[in-house]
Parts: structure tokens; C-alpha cells; sequence
């Protein structure tokens, strides 16, 4: 980390960069927050450890409209969502300087809380350069501790791998999480009945409370204003009125981000109620690979998707529905 | 005061449910929340903090005001009838219970909410005492002691028993509907209940936000605050979700919205967010423009001009759910802290 610091600083100081984005310390030693850092004093509060989770692509739509050049810091999936932003050309490539940050997984304070780790005062083994595998909490109700890979976030089990797919310059080395299949779950509901399977959704969408935290955060979702914001139509939409009714804005979000989600995972990360909101995208994922052959959004900005490009022996739409 | 052994916890419930509605919180899909107990239900009265707090017991996040249907050439409205079946909250903690108490400051107030009285009036409280609580609880801070919550009844789980307390005529009227399960307790039951207490308050003190300093917060602080260059600052993670307003226990903004339902209108209410777009727009627009504006709002109304308008009471009750759930890591205790360099240099 303090490698990554050095480094951040000298290339503020040296007028590269104009200024930092990435994570200021938080009040808890979980909680870091996104931030802006425009001066080298400022840099003592930065820090990158397993609690850095956000993925900062989005943020760089923002800073891509301000003056001079921003460095960012990346972690190696969310370079897949920055290059899929510059496809959309919502970034500007000039305007960044990406620093690729090492990852060996990110921490879920849920998953730390769900085995009764409470009253936390202290972590050790979250630091980005430790690699014990083991972290420990000092705690109001004494010492705990649990391996880092149970506290992991989902996403980090089915990593798309540690390689940055964009960078200026790499700092650190990260270190393997994939242990289970990615398309592991989705097999499983498609394996369920029809029943079932509606059962299961209804159960887990009757928990959202449309705080939108899973669209705000999403970098495929960048639309200017959303249309279940908008005050000119009905689509406008804040109120659960039956309590499945967000299935809706669930599913029309899976299909507008169909094709352009790198599966980033923010959307499971920052739901408040813990719904799976991954799920249906890698649903489209699955199917899109299936239909069109392998393809990762983000993965390279060379290539067109399946959904934005056309050949003639795509498959027909009728075909597709058949599938059932 | 009365004690019941835990076993009996379910026995408790069947009897309360036998006369009224029981809302408790429930596991189901991973979460914890506030609903409607069933047989079936699986009660979790472990989990310190609700994914959401309670206070959909009294305003829920959205309600039918009204429904207009049209027949033809005619018309009918149909007002929502109000509640009038009694229900019992069990297991809200001493900071969501004070969360009421701020709402009932908003919706009793005049005119009186008829929809919000109406659950009020027909709703008991159980309160249950924090036995562990948590490094993002502050409720302290808020003059709250959640080793002894003030509701119609509280509860302590301590060991294996349960204690009883009742405090109001709506406590005593649940007290004589379980009766047959309670039994008196005796000195040695105040003895080890007091040990409890003694035990959270000590947790209490340790906690990492205790001694947060609202220092400069409060009544008369609009002008000095309002113009702090410090919000702009603050703002920038924030997504603009409104995850900290909906599992907040005092966020009491609402819309009033129109659902076409092909013959005719529903009216209804649902929660809203001052982090949202269209939060308070208004024939000429909007008068909140930028993120940092609604923000800042949210604070504003938490931390100063609600204690203007409440006699310094404050609509923040420490419960920390913000803290646990804020996507980004934002908070209101990391907003006062970062005052104190100007005006509050305590509140670091």
C-alpha cells in the first residue's frame, strides 16, 4: 500500500495527474469511501485494502468532463467496466491515467457480520500487501477471526481472472480467489420448475425497497436520466405497490444492460436487502455466450458485442424463443 | 415486572396473534425484517439490527389513500379505510422506538395524518433491550438507553428467561392477554436483570461513536451550516441511491402518486427520498439541482432544522443503519465529524 501511495503522490506531484481518484480511510476499518484526492497532504488519508470494493470506473464519467487528468485506480475487474465505458465513449481514455491495482479479493463486512463478528474496533490481515489468509478482528467482545476467502464477496469466488484489460502501470501482485464456477447458479435455476423458480425470484425481489443503489452504482447503467425517474411518463416508479412489483424493474434493467454488463458485481454488493441482483445478468451472460459464442464485455474494446453488431447466421429470434 | 422462560417464546406469540395482528422480525431469504408473524414464520430476534427499520408498522413505504372507479358515465370514490384492527409490534429496539416518537412529532402533529393516527392509536409497542450492541450503534449520543427501552412494554432476554415490563395502559391490556404465560419475578429476577443492564451500558461506553460531540449542531445553526463549504467536500461518493432514507427509522418524506389502473385511479402514497431527482419538484422545477444540494438536505433536516422546529429534538436516533448499509461508506457521523474543524471541535 504504501508502494501504491508513493507512487500516487509523485505522479500528483509531478504534474501527470492533476488529481487522485480513489479511497480515503473510513471512521470504521471497513468503511472506506470513494474520494477525490487533489493535494499530496491530502494523500494521508488514501488507502487500498480489502475493503475497497467500489469499482471506481463509473465515478470517471464525471472526472472525464473535468479539467486535466485523473488517475485512478482499478482493480482487475474493474478494468472490464472502464473499457466497456470507453466503448460507449462515456470516458475519455486522455483523461485518465489508470494505475492497475493488485487484488487478492474483496471483503464483505455482511458476510464478517453474518458469523457474529460484532463490535469491531480493529482488523488486521484486510491490508492490501498481507497475504496470511486469515483475518482477525479485535473486538468489543474479544478476539475473533475467520480466513479471508469465507469473508470474500460472491463476485471474488468466480473471478474472470487477476489480469488488468487497461492500464498505464500495474502496482502489486494480487493473488487467485476463483474457486467456483460462475454460471454454477444460474445452472441451478434453470433447473428448478417453472414454479419454483418464479417462487424463488418472488421471494428475493419482495425484499427490494427501490433504493435504486444497484443502478446508481451500476457502470452499465449511464443513462442521463433513467426512465424510472422520469416525471413525464408512468414509468416513474418509487413505490412497491404489490410487493413483487419490482420484478419489473429488475428485469427491464437485466435486458438494457444484456450485453454490456462485465458482471462487475457492484449491484449484489451494495443491495441493502442482499438480493442476488447478479443472477439475472449472468443469466443474459450465459445465453449470450450460448447463442453468439464466448464473449466478456470489457474484455477487449477491439471487439463488438453480439447485440450491438449483426451477421447473417445469427441466430432468429424465433429460435430463441422456442428455447422455452 | 413479570419473567416467562424463552421456550415459551412461541406460545407467547400464538397467544398475542389469537387477539391481533403480531409483527416481528423475520428471517426470510437471508434478511431480517419486520412482518407478519405466522406459524411459519421464522422469528429472529438475534439479529440486532433489522434490515429496515419498523416503522413500516405505522407508515408503511406505500399505502392506498384512495381509489376512484369508473362505471360507465359514473364515477365513485373510495376512501382506504383506516386500521382498525389492533396489532402488536414485538422487538423493536429502544432506537427505532424513539424513531416513533420523532415520527409522531411529524404526523400527529396538525393537521393530524388520519392513516398514521389510525395505526398509532390501534398499534402496541414491545420493546426488546439490546444484549450486544454493535460498533455502528450511537444511540447514546441521542440521550437513548437501550439497556431499558421506553415503549408500552419492554422486554429483556436475558439467559434463558425473558423479562416483562409493562409501562402504559396499552402494556398493561397485552400484559393481561398473555397473563397465563408470565409469572411474577422476584428480587433474585431484578438482581440478574440488573446485572444486564449494568452489562450493556458497559458495552455502551466502549462503543467507537460514543462521545460524538454534536457540538454546533441543533437549533440556530441553519446560516453557519447551510453555507459550510464542507458539503461539497462530503458529497462526492454518494450514488444518490436512497438506501440510508428507506432503512432509516425517522426519513418521513413521501409522494403522493397516481396509478391508472385502465378503470380508474388508485391514489397511494409511497416513501421518498431526498436523494432522489424529482424529490420536492414543484410546478417551475425543481429547487434542489445538484447532488450536493440534496445531500446536504438530508443532513439539514436530520440535524438542524428538524431540532429547530421539535425543540432541539433531533431526527437522527443513532441506530447506524446508514452507517452498515450506505453502498459508498457515507454516514451521518462521518458528516458531523467532518465539522468539527469549523464550529464543533468536538465532534471529531
Amino acid at each position: 500500500m504504501q508502494e501504491l501511495r508513493d507512487r500516487v503522490k509523485a505522479l500528483l506531484m509531478d504534474g501527470t495527474v492533476d488529481r487522485v481518484l480513489g479511497w480515503k480511510a473510513g471512521d470504521l476499518p471497513y468503511n472506506p469511501e470513494a474520494a477525490y484526492f487533489e493535494t499530496p497532504e491530502s494523500l494521508t488519508e488514501f488507502i487500498y485494502d480489502g475493503f475497497c470494493g467500489a469499482n471506481l470506473s463509473k465515478m470517471m464519467i464525471e472526472a472525464s468532463k473535468l479539467e486535466g487528468r485523473t488517475l485512478v485506480c482499478l482493480k482487475p475487474c474493474d478494468t472490464y467496466s472502464f473499457n466497456q465505458l470507453l466503448t460507449e465513449h462515456h470516458v475519455d481514455r486522455n483523461k485518465a491515467y489508470i494505475i492497475g491495482v493488485a487484488c487478492k479479493g474483496k471483503l464483505d463486512i455482511e458476510k464478517i457480520h453474518a458469523f457474529g463478528i460484532k463490535g469491531i474496533r480493529r482488523i488486521r490481515g484486510s491490508e492490501a500487501d498481507v497475504a496470511s489468509g486469515i483475518l482477525q478482528f479485535e473486538t468489543i467482545y474479544g478476539e475473533k477471526s475467520c480466513a479471508y476467502a469465507d469473508a470474500m464477496l460472491e463476485r471474488c469466488h468466480v473471478c474472470k481472472g487477476k489480469e488488468h484489460r487497461i492500464y498505464d502501470e500495474l502496482i502489486g501482485e494480487s493473488k487467485e480467489t476463483k474457486d467456483a464456477d460462475r454460471f454454477a447458479q444460474v445452472e441451478q435455476i434453470e433447473a428448478m420448475s417453472p414454479d419454483k423458480r418464479f417462487a424463488y425470484f418472488q421471494k428475493e425481489l419482495s425484499k427490494c425497497i427501490r433504493c435504486n443503489a444497484c443502478r446508481n452504482v451500476c457502470p452499465a447503467c449511464s443513462c442521463r436520466k433513467c426512465v424510472f425517474d422520469s416525471t413525464r411518463f408512468d414509468s416513474a416508479q418509487k413505490a412497491n405497490v404489490d410487493s413483487f412489483e419490482e420484478k419489473m424493474f429488475h428485469i427491464i434493467r437485466a435486458f438494457h444492460v444484456a450485453g454490456r454488463c462485465t458482471d462487475c458485481g457492484e449491484c449484489s454488493r451494495v443491495c441493502p436487502q442482499g438480493i442476488p441482483l447478479h443472477l439475472f445478468n449472468r443469466k443474459f451472460i450465459k445465453d449470450i455466450n450460448a447463442f453468439y459464442g464466448e464473449f466478456q464485455a470489457g474484455e477487449d474494446i477491439d471487439v463488438r458485442g453480439p447485440l450491438v453488431s449483426y451477421a447473417l447466421d445469427d441466430r432468429k429470434p424465433g429460435q430463441t424463443a422456442e428455447r422455452g | 415486572m413479570y419473567k416467562m422462560k424463552i421456550e415459551n417464546m412461541n406460545a407467547l406469540f400464538r397467544t398475542i396473534s389469537g387477539t391481533q395482528d403480531l409483527i416481528t422480525p423475520i428471517r426470510s431469504a437471508g434478511q431480517t425484517n419486520f412482518g407478519l408473524w405466522t406459524e411459519e414464520a421464522s422469528v429472529d430476534l438475534h439479529t440486532l439490527k433489522t434490515a429496515k427499520s419498523g416503522k413500516d408498522a405505522f407508515f408503511p413505504q406505500s399505502e392506498n389513500l384512495y381509489t376512484c372507479l369508473r362505471k360507465g358515465q359514473r364515477l365513485t370514490i373510495e376512501p382506504e379505510a383506516l386500521r382498525e384492527r389492533p396489532f402488536t409490534v414485538f422487538g423493536m429496539r429502544a432506537c427505532d422506538v424513539r424513531g416513533v416518537e420523532v415520527l409522531d412529532r411529524v404526523f400527529l402533529a396538525e393537521p393530524v395524518d388520519t392513516f398514521y393516527a389510525a395505526r398509532r392509536s390501534h398499534g402496541t409497542i414491545v420493546a426488546l433491550a439490546c444484549h450486544e450492541p454493535e460498533e455502528s450503534c450511537f444511540c447514546q449520543v441521542f440521550g437513548t438507553d437501550c439497556a431499558e427501552a421506553c415503549a408500552d412494554v419492554t422486554v429483556w432476554m436475558v439467559g434463558d428467561m425473558l423479562y416483562w415490563k409493562e409501562l402504559t395502559e396499552k402494556g398493561i391490556a397485552l400484559t393481561e392477554t398473555v397473563g397465563a404465560l408470565l409469572e411474577g419475578a422476584d428480587a433474585a429476577d431484578e438482581a440478574a436483570l440488573n446485572v444486564e443492564k449494568e452489562a450493556i451500558r458497559r458495552i455502551t461506553e466502549q462503543l467507537p461513536y460514543t462521545g460524538l460531540s454534536l457540538e454546533g449542531w441543533g437549533r440556530d445553526a441553519t446560516d453557519v451550516k447551510f453555507h459550510s463549504p464542507v458539503w461539497e467536500m462530503l458529497y462526492h461518493p454518494c450514488l444518490a441511491c436512497g438506501t440510508c432514507t428507506f432503512v432509516c427509522p425517522t426519513c418521513q418524506c413521501y409522494d403522493i402518486k397516481d396509478y391508472d389502473t385502465g378503470h380508474g385511479v388508485q391514489r397511494y402514497r409511497c416513501w421518498d427520498s431526498c436523494m432522489y431527482s424529482d424529490f420536492t419538484m414543484m410546478a417551475h422545477g425543481n429547487n434542489r439541482t445538484s447532488q450536493m444540494q440534496r445531500f446536504r438536505q438530508r443532513f439539514m433536516h436530520k440535524l438542524v432544522y428538524f431540532p429547530e422546529n421539535n425543540e432541539g429534538m433531533y431526527s437522527c436516533v443513532g441506530c447506524g443503519r446508514c452507517v452498515e448499509k450506505c453502498p459508498e461508506g457515507l454516514n451521518i457521523v462521518k458528516v458531523i465529524k467532518a465539522f468539527a474543524p469549523e464550529g464543533g471541535e468536538r465532534n471529531g
